[in-house]
């Protein structure tokens, strides 16, 4: 009885051991070796660090990188504004088949391909695309109005990727607050911003921090939505990382951002987490 | 979301390995080239004369370069990089497989080019690629929106202020080296001299990067912009502006002043092809007059083929006669070989100017 428990066991977990050990854990611990080799000559390579000094000390990647949080901490915190109030409504106010068509919708524009997806963004946002044609047909705008090609145009198009990723957690947390503790805020006298800000959002805190954990890291290792909708000015990190391997040839470098990106971001949450008090078991329960 | 897609790719990797193990009797090519390089109607002839079936893979330089060396040269049998881009990474990475010149027909080429592209693709005695499609990069201009445009810094001219796209890529590095009276080729072989040359160059792009519309990437992409008035000058090349050409005759291909840059894409065999006989066939097959008067035309671009100019239809050798007056052919400059660690420098260039602010 028990070789063969332990034989289901192990055939049920074997799909999830595989797949995190070789399609996560293997290829990583090859990108941290390649990261410590440097190019001494043609096909000679050597160890060394050089490639996680060339990050610090040549002000260009750090920068990048540097941007790229910040522009990821934004976006975080603009889909987080955004999501609260949906994510309030499909847990507290709408019910039944309302409830289930609102979360409908939501999923709605991922059954496309992200690339699809801002490749719309595109047409919308561009000098000859439709907003800036009504702008120019109802007169607000007398020439063509280029919106495409700049930060804003970036936040916009990863705020829109990352919404669902924050909704959902987001009226998980929310819909396991009783009705109750609300009502009884209100009959200790409280406005409804104090019954806000002292009950329902500490309440939703985990739901909060799970969905800001997945929707920064996404925006943080997003390559289509900033090359396609980005401008001259604007680059990120991945796009460094792309370059690296792709056009540059230089794949121990490549590795090193790569890394690093993984390093950093990592560093980012863990202090998110310690700022706002959360663990990281309760924030993944929510999740 | 990567991972998910990655784990998809790998299942369609096996099950095309196993397909492959599987069905070893329909012979193969492997063919890693560049758009409308290859037709179909091309293809279905040299299946239907010698059995062999192409599988094509769309790409450019970098990710050709990048894919074989991810493989060490395997997973495809023919390759079309351009002709600078072999002896590097062929010294760097070892991806590519030395020609059998005797199983070529060599008169199918034209001599001078074919000498040119042997010489400069030849590693330690042994020549890696033949010549197939040439043309240039120089500028597409609406004339009509912008008729100063004669020369790459006149896309940094106030005329054309955010209206002006180039690539972010070592051509425009070159250009406007040339542009500004420098000769990036002679400092190859000088890595010093070169990288001082390069920092120039950055910081002429740097000043010129205001009046950029964006850095174009994919030919498409410009092709729009142009069309739709978006852009009114661009660095580009020949073909996409003799076909804006045939659409509206206000945008012209002009060559600069400084020259324009000439290049070659080759055939070359990757180190670990499988399939040599069908390569050699293939490049045989491709070369032919006939054959290669249609994959010029399908690609808009010239051939290295002995007598297929001849075959060619007239529209483009109008476009060409009338963006290349004789003196603009004599000024066309031909890559030389890239030598290893060029690319590094330029790469550095490249990044500061997209990044920087």
């Amino acid at each position: 009885m028990m070789p063969a428990r332990k034989l289901a066991l192990f055939l049920l977990l074997a799909p999830a051991v595989l797949w995190l050990g070789l399609l996560i854990l293997l290829p990583h611990v090859e990108i941290l070796i390649l990261s410590f080799s440097e190019r001494v000559g043609p096909r000679v390579y050597a160890f060394g660090l050089g490639n996680y000094l060339e990050f610090f000390t040549e002000p260009l990647y750090w920068r990048t990188f540097a941007r790229t949080a910040v522009m990821s901490i934004l976006v975080t915190a603009l889909t987080l504004v955004l999501a609260f109030p949906i994510a309030l409504y499909i847990a507290r106010v709408a019910q039944g088949r309302l409830k289930a068509m609102l979360l409908l919708l939501c999923l709605l524009p991922f059954w496309v391909s992200e690339l699809v997806r801002t490749l719309g963004w595109m047409m919308l946002l561009r000098e000859t695309g439709l907003i800036s044609y009504l702008l120019q047909r109802v007169g607000l705008a007398s020439q063509p109005v280029e919106m495409l090609y700049n930060d804003g145009a970036v936040i916009l198009g990863l705020v829109y990727g990352g919404l669902l990723f924050m909704i959902v957690p987001l009226a998980n947390a929310l819909e396991s607050l009783e009705p109750s503790v609300v009502e009884a805020g209100y009959d200790l006298g409280g406005s409804r911003w104090t019954v806000l800000r002292r009950i329902v959002i500490p309440h939703a805190t985990p739901g909060i921090v799970a969905g800001s954990i997945i929707v920064f890291m996404l925006t943080v290792g997003n390559f289509a939505t900033p090359v396609l909708l980005g401008g001259k000015n604007g680059l990120w990190f991945t796009e460094q990382i792309y370059a690296q391997f792709i056009t540059r040839f230089n794949w121990p470098q490549g590795a090193a951002f790569g890394m690093l990106l993984l390093v950093l971001s990592s560093v980012i949450v863990w202090l998110g987490l310690r700022l706002s008090g959360q663990s990281l078991g309760t924030t993944l329960r929510q999740a | 979301m990567l991972t998910k897609r990655a784990s998809l790719k790998l299942a369609t990797a096996f099950a095309a390995l196993m397909i492959a193990g599987g069905a070893q009797a329909a012979e193969k090519l492997r063919l890693l080239t560049w758009a409308d390089y290859a037709p179909a109607e091309v293809v279905q002839q040299f299946t239907k004369e010698t059995g062999i079936e192409v599988e094509i893979t769309l790409s450019n330089n970098e990710e050709m370069i990048s894919k074989l060396r991810a493989t060490q040269g395997a997973g495809f049998d023919l390759v079309q990089p351009s002709q600078d881009r072999i002896a590097g990474p062929q010294q760097e990475f070892g991806i590519y497989k030395p020609l059998d010149l005797a199983k070529l027909k060599s008169d199918l080429f034209i001599a001078s080019m074919l000498e040119a592209t042997k010489k400069n693709t030849t590693v330690d005695g042994k020549v890696y690629g033949v010549p197939h499609i040439w043309g240039t990069d120089g500028l597409v201009v609406n004339t009509k929106a912008a008729p100063s445009v004669a020369d790459y810094p006149d896309l940094c001219s106030q005329a054309v202020a955010g209206k002006a796209s180039f690539r972010a890529k070592r051509p425009t590095l070159i250009a406007f080296a040339f542009a500004n009276g420098m000769d990036p080729f002679a400092a190859y072989k000088d890595q010093k001299e070169y990288a001082a040359l390069m920092e120039k160059v950055g910081a002429k792009l740097a000043e010129c990067k205001k009046n950029v519309k964006f850095f174009w990437d994919g030919k498409d992409q410009l092709l729009n912009a142009l069309r739709s008035g978006e852009v009114v000058a661009a660095m580009a090349w020949d073909t996409g502006g003799w076909k804006l050409n045939s659409e509206n005759p206000d945008i012209k291909f002009v060559a600069p002043k400084s020259g324009a840059l000439g290049w070659v894409d080759t055939f070359a065999i990757p180190a670990k092809g499988r399939n040599d006989d069908a390569a050699y066939k293939w490049i045989n097959f491709n070369m032919r007059p006939e054959i290669a008067a249609k994959v010029a035309a399908s690609a808009g671009n010239f051939t290295a083929s002995n007598g297929a100019d001849k075959l060619m239809q007239g529209k483009l050798k109008d476009q060409f006669a009338e963006s290349f007056p004789k003196a603009a052919i004599d000024n066309i400059k031909w890559y030389p070989a890239v030598p290893a660690g060029i690319e590094e420098i330029e790469g550095k260039v490249l990044d500061r100017l997209k990044a920087g602010s």
